[in-house]
């Protein structure tokens, strides 16, 4: 199973998701992003998934519960890089990601972290 | 279909008596499509193809059935392209029945002949019509995909700000295009705000709703805000009495409207100079 790495920089943590996501390795990622958290205490979480181009109703319902975590640590998730294919397909799911905040580039979403500190 | 030689007999007749019948055959044509062609383009025409009808009655060679076909669809496809009715297709073959049986009717010795070549004229007349038919609907299909790309453009209203007039009636097919594009530009070119006008939209029903409250759901997945403009005050009260809720999704009147919302988003004002 592959690892997804998460980056600290600064008050955020950065994670940039470049494998085909697998149920295990989302799963993986939401226990280290919350371990991770509650031993930095970082404010911020971005994730990139400018490289995903296949998601399920899995994969998108824990994209929701991961921002729900990041809550519970006072943390702000933001998600990035969303192709439209994969926007549009979440949309035909009927998931909305309430609770994560969404922006079109890393660079935007970190302006959104760094608005809100 | 040939017993005893009747098709070489009509074969002959239709050789002998060329002028006379392709003469015929070319004024009923003319006064069929009533003056959108030329006499002597119709005349053109009608020459190859009656110099191919009698090759293949007198079954001089096999090519001659699939290029009589050939011609025939060719014809058709022209007619159909022009505008003209599939009435006025038809008759351009069946009047050429009518131009023999007038030359025919004086000779009672050729009734089997004319009979068998009758249901030649038949089976071509059904081929002209199937050739129409087809051209029709590539004509059609064509029409559609043109419109379909005519009528999804993307603008640059301001450094962020995309809008998306739309016009005309919206269906799942058009929706689903609007939105890719929608999305893709908005991917492109980094804009965070998106705004829909729907001004040239006639009718807004529970359908079209839910495309648009999708698309404005993807738009946000991405990072961007949507706005929705140019809501014409009968689809208001369609919309209301449909009971559509767009939640929180910003509806402005207009297009100046939303541009100024974007506007005020993005932080930047607008002073006059």
């Amino acid at each position: 199973m592959e690892r997804v790495p998460i980056l600290k920089i600064g008050e955020t943590l950065f994670v940039s998701i470049q494998i085909d996501l697998q149920d295990e390795s989302v799963i993986r990622l939401q226990e280290d992003l919350a371990d991770e958290l509650s031993v930095t205490g970082a404010h911020g979480v971005i994730i990139d998934i400018t490289a995903v181009e296949i998601v399920d109703s899995f994969i998108g319902r824990m994209l929701t519960t991961i921002g729900s975590i990041s809550r519970l640590f006072d943390a702000e998730t933001v998600l990035v890089g969303m192709r439209p294919a994969v926007a549009i397909t979440l949309t035909e799911l009927g998931l909305s990601l309430s609770g994560v905040r969404t922006a079109l580039n890393a660079e935007k979403g970190l302006e959104i972290l760094n608005g809100k500190s | 279909m040939n017993i005893d030689g009747t098709n070489e007999r009509m074969a002959a007749f239709l050789r002998d008596n060329r002028d006379k019948v392709a003469g015929r055959w070319c004024d009923l044509v003319v006064a069929g499509v009533r003056g959108r062609t030329s006499r002597e383009e119709v005349r053109r025409e009608l020459e190859d193809l009656y110099g191919l009808v009698v090759r293949v009655l007198s079954s001089a060679d096999e090519h001659a059935t699939g290029e009589l076909t050939a011609a025939l669809e060719e014809l058709s496809r022209g007619r159909a392209r022009d505008g003209f009715t599939p009435s006025e297709t038809a008759l351009g073959v069946f009047s050429l029945k009518e131009a023999v049986y007038e030359l025919a009717a004086d000779a009672a010795d050729l009734v089997p002949e004319f009979l068998l070549f009758s249901r030649m004229v038949d089976d071509l007349g059904l081929r002209t019509f199937e050739a129409y038919s087809v051209a029709r609907e590539h004509i059609i299909s064509d029409q559609a995909t043109s419109m379909l790309e005519l009528s999804t453009p993307v603008v640059r209203l301001w450094e962020g700000i995309i809008a998306v007039p739309l016009v005309g009636t919206l269906d799942s097919a058009r929706t689903q295009l609007v939105m890719e594009k929608l999305l893709d530009t908005l991917v492109a070119t980094g804009a965070d705000h998106a705004v829909i006008d729907i001004t040239g939209v006639p009718t807004v029903d529970t359908e079209v709703a839910q495309h648009l409250l999708k698309t404005v759901s993807a738009a946000r997945l991405l990072g961007a805000e949507c706005t929705i403009s140019g809501i014409r005050p009968q689809v208001a009260q369609t919309i209301v009495s449909l009971g559509i809720e767009f939640g929180d999704i910003a509806t402005k009147a207009t297009l100046a409207d939303a541009l100024a919302l974007a506007l005020r988003q993005a932080g930047l004002k607008v002073v006059p100079s």
